[in-house]
């Protein structure tokens, strides 16, 4: 049945799919999730602390992310955030921003949300005893969360924090709506310009599957190894 | 003797449950001092305000002559001084046992690493656990694990320690490593205040015994007469209930 089916396109076009799409794809998605940790956990520790008004600003924003599609998200920033450069350098015309900029944005703004959820569970899950045995040392706020609580929450949540991150390297296929040539961009762009789509779209399932389910395995033996003797 | 640790009409709500009734005791510099009670009476909530763990409403409470009822004082410096150990050890799990021990010494009294390993190991061979160093706390048993608490305690050089039920969480015969290093303490001459059921570690080291009851101080008394001729009839209930086995 695979008569008709022209493989081989998949090997001429190999340079461009990787060295150009997953390239993109894969450098959205390790810095989607270092900038999206590095805000969720500001954002966690802002709903779990004293500080009157931050709990809500924090849940209210997760709130709101977590209820409107990605799709939706990266458009609404890609048109945004130019004016939105304007209006905080007080330029005369909007920002010019570039499609990874504006994708990266997006994401980070909107995994945040996500990875928030995770470190506050994290956060919640050492106990009110090993935060009282670090202040009872001397240790201050800053202290107790950065030396005691953030890197057994880090450790406990690793698991589920690199799941989530595997999940967004699957998202990022959606900057399709912006035309920019991540993996799956490039793999159909090459279908559509010599008509092979089964071709191309089977081969981007087969990347992204493995890609994910090697990503899932790791995972799974990284869980093992750093996990916290009790 | 001067006064280490005074409570003078300490106070303290749970919402609208009381857990502190007027408490106002004192402890006097190298005085060790056992805390008992039923459970539920407020002994470990007690203990925990004299280093600012638990805030109390009303009263007044101070820690070598700092006052810990005024919101200006510096909590962080003053607990760096007052060594605490926990019912559940509260060791730092990702942590090896040395750098449970370096951990706050570099970070809060600011000692370089060198001098902090030198006081770590010192302090761990003291307690009996130099081999199990660079173990994590999981892997040593309940016992070991307090001592190294006390350990890191020591690490800090306190002026006063406080102990809340360091043996209730033990295993029977792990109770005495853990006692025997708590009684050496208390011979050197260090201030002590600890909550307990150890009848025994009282009679042996206590200098004076509180007793408490539904968030009341009812007998502060010597040792000696505390254990002879108990004057509430709640103190000789409980002695009574805790002697008999």
């Amino acid at each position: 049945m695979f008569a008709d089916f022209d493989f081989d396109i998949i090997l001429r076009t190999l340079p461009y799919l990787f060295f150009e799409g997953m390239k993109f794809t894969l450098m959205l998605t390790a810095l989607a999730t270092a900038g999206g940790i590095l805000l969720g956990t500001i954002l966690a520790l802002m709903r779990l602390g004293s500080i009157p008004v931050l709990p809500k600003i924090a849940a209210g924003y997760v709130n709101l992310m977590r209820s409107l599609p990605l799709v939706l998200v990266i458009f609404w920033f890609y048109f945004l955030v130019p004016y939105l450069g304007q209006w905080a350098t007080g330029a005369s015309r909007p920002m010019q921003v570039g499609a990874f900029a504006s994708c990266l944005i997006t994401f980070t703004l909107f995994e945040a949300a996500y990875f928030s959820e995770i470190m506050r569970a994290g956060i919640q899950s050492i106990s009110k005893g090993q935060v009282g045995a670090g202040y009872a040392l001397g240790l201050t706020y800053r202290q107790v969360m950065g030396y005691i609580v953030l890197p057994q929450a880090f450790r406990n949540m690793a698991p589920v924090l690199l799941t989530q991150t595997i999940v967004l390297f699957q998202d990022t296929s959606l900057v399709y709506v912006l035309s920019v040539t991540d993996f799956l961009g490039a793999a159909s762009k090459v279908a559509q310009r010599d008509g092979r789509l089964v071709e191309m779209y089977l081969f981007a399932a087969v990347v992204y599957f493995a890609f994910s389910f090697t990503a899932s395995m790791l995972v799974k033996r990284l869980q093992k190894r750093i996990a916290i003797i009790r | 003797m001067s006064t280490m640790i005074e409570f003078s009409g300490v106070t303290k709500f749970y919402g609208p449950f009381q857990v502190l009734k007027d408490c106002s005791l004192q402890v006097a510099k190298g005085e060790v001092v056992v805390v008992c009670g039923p459970s539920g009476s407020g002994k470990s909530t007690l203990i925990k305000c004299a280093n600012g763990l638990e805030p109390f409403q009303g009263g007044q409470l101070t820690v070598d002559g700092i006052p810990l009822h005024d919101p200006k004082t510096d909590l962080p410096k003053l607990r760096a001084r007052v060594g605490m150990v926990f019912q559940h050890f509260e060791l730092f799990p990702h942590l090896k046992i040395v750098q449970n021990l370096c951990l706050a010494q570099q970070k809060v009294l600011g000692r370089s690493k060198d001098e902090a390993m030198v006081k770590g190991m010192a302090l761990l061979e003291r307690v009996g656990l130099k081999e199990q160093a660079n173990k994590f706390p999981g892997q040593l048993s309940g016992g070991q694990q307090q001592r190294v608490a006390i350990a890191r305690a020591l690490a800090m050089d306190p002026i006063a320690m406080l102990f809340d039920e360091p043996t209730s969480a033990l295993d029977p015969e792990m109770i005495n490593e853990v006692l025997d290093v708590m009684v050496e303490l208390a011979r050197e001459g260090m201030t002590m205040m600890v909550v307990t059921h150890e009848m025994g570690f009282a009679r042996k080291v206590a200098h004076r015994v509180v007793f408490m009851d539904k968030g009341e101080v009812v007998e502060n008394a010597n040792k000696d007469d505390f254990f002879n001729a108990p004057r509430s009839d709640r103190a000789q209930q409980f002695l009574s209930k805790i002697l008999t086995h």
